[in-house]
């Protein structure tokens, strides 16, 4: 047994042999378990999105969704609306929340065309709901978010999650204490846009002042910070001139 | 020993001290530095571990006498990635939260030195059997050192423990912080877990001399 291990053609036919059955293994696994997986996906999207509009199972100081089970009947109940957004006009467009934003930038690039941009319209106890959604770069990976506004435009909620931000550092961007940090803070300043930037140095660690459209920045987290701010400020001013348009 | 021998039990146990992957193997050091800001980071990469290296060890070593030796290091690393895909792919469907928390640990742990470490030293020369201990032992030492390097890094950069504020809110001034008790921020930072590492690896020395290394 232990010569004949090294001759080439041993060689040659056992790497063939070990990439044909672990690549039909993961072949066969990955197909199977597809639907269940972006159906899971789905589900988060719907959650995800209910989140940043304030409804959700949270205690003190934990993350918690609305349950898998009721997240269906919940997300017609609350969003009234799913609008595609192309500049200033909005479609209405109940599948939006489908619309892969990354797929979508580089298509739009590609054919030269106005982006179409989802945008989500909650209702809740009476109040309107903007909630946008926003992708960007963190140190590793990619990041993204929902970001839910009122009719002026201050932020009542949001959620971040990441693929691989460093566990500890960059992952906490979807921690309570960070995100709830966000909430009533103002993305413009009379009629120029700002966006929020996620702030080092910043003195106002318990984030008393909600207009200087900056939040404190995570300690050892510097380049998915930068990374947070420049998503949401480039994904948030290009939905600016359609929600410019409800402020008048 | 009843269910162990002697010597199998010595496999659990050396790495634990003596023979610890970290602080004398020199193994894993990477993701030791990488995920021990907090001590949950540290705890949920020494399961994966434990998991990937016990049953990692023991496929390896079912396959030690028909691994082509010149391309071995590529056979093992495809276990290892298989492996990790497949329990990512299986929790993706079935435990989705649980897969969101994990799927930032799937790089670390394919990359892994102590993982291709153990393979090479131990799995491709011993049986099944032993090579799962050893996997378990090796991981579990590896888990000592990440739980400790962990508690510190949490506790003195962030005055927490897993994320529960044990020294007081540092915002408000309560606990220690009221008597002008500041947090340590660059304990978060990668350089002070080298530096809690190489802390560690002083003291095991300095009482056990027999693991000095002569010169």
């Amino acid at each position: 047994m232990a010569t004949n291990t090294d001759k080439n053609l041993y060689t040659v036919l056992f790497a063939t042999g070990m990439v044909i059955i672990v690549g039909a293994l993961l072949a066969f696994l990955a197909s199977s378990l597809k639907e269940k997986i972006a159906e899971n996906k789905r589900i988060e999207k719907q959650q995800n999105i209910l989140y940043a509009m304030g409804i959700n199972e949270n205690d003190e100081s934990s993350v918690e969704f609305v349950s898998k089970d009721i997240v269906g009947p919940e997300f017609k109940k609350y969003i009234t609306k799913q609008l595609v957004i192309t500049g200033t006009d909005a479609v209405e467009d109940n599948n939006a929340y489908l619309i892969d934003l990354k797929k979508e930038e580089a298509a739009s690039k590609a054919e030269k065309r106005p982006r179409k941009l989802p945008l989500f319209i909650g209702n809740k106890d009476n109040t309107e709901f903007y909630i946008i959604p926003v992708l960007g770069k963190g140190l590793w990976d990619a990041i993204w978010g929902y970001v839910a506004l009122d009719s002026d435009l201050v932020v009542q909620g949001v959620y971040f999650d990441h693929k691989g931000e460093t566990p500890g550092l960059g992952s906490n961007i979807k921690e309570r204490f960070f995100m709830d940090d966000f909430k009533g803070e103002h993305i413009i300043d009379g009629d120029s846009f700002k966006g929020i930037t996620a702030a080092k140095g910043n003195a106002d660690p318990k984030n008393m002042d909600k207009e200087d459209f900056e939040v404190d920045a995570i300690a050892g987290a510097t380049i998915t910070g930068d990374g947070l701010s420049a998503m949401l400020k480039k994904d948030l001013k290009m939905y600016m001139p359609y929600l410019k348009t409800l402020k008048q | 020993m009843g269910l162990l021998s002697k010597k199998d039990a010595k496999l659990i146990t050396d790495p634990l001290a003596d023979n610890n992957p970290i602080t004398i193997q020199v193994l894993g050091i990477c993701s030791a530095l990488a995920i021990t800001a907090e001590l949950k980071a540290s705890i949920v990469m020494s399961i994966a571990v434990l998991f990937v290296l016990g049953v990692g060890n023991v496929v390896i070593s079912l396959m030690r006498n028909i691994i082509p030796s010149k391309i071995r290091i590529i056979v093992q690393l495809i276990v290892v990635a298989t492996l990790v895909i497949i329990v990512d792919l299986i929790l993706k469907a079935f435990a989705y939260e649980l897969s969101k928390t994990l799927s930032v640990f799937v790089g670390l742990i394919i990359t892994n030195c102590i993982i291709m470490g153990r393979f090479e030293a131990f799995a491709l020369a011993n049986g099944p059997w032993r090579s799962f201990l050893d996997g378990i032992g090796n991981s579990l030492g590896y888990a000592v050192i990440l739980i400790i390097v962990g508690f510190f890094r949490e506790l003195l950069g962030s005055g927490s423990l897993l994320g529960i504020k044990v020294l007081g809110d540092p915002i408000e001034k309560t606990g220690v912080y009221a008597f002008g008790y500041e947090n340590n921020g660059f304990m978060l930072l990668a350089p002070m877990a080298l530096i809690t590492v190489g802390i560690i690896i002083w003291v095991q020395r300095s009482r056990n001399e027999a693991l000095i290394e002569d010169n």
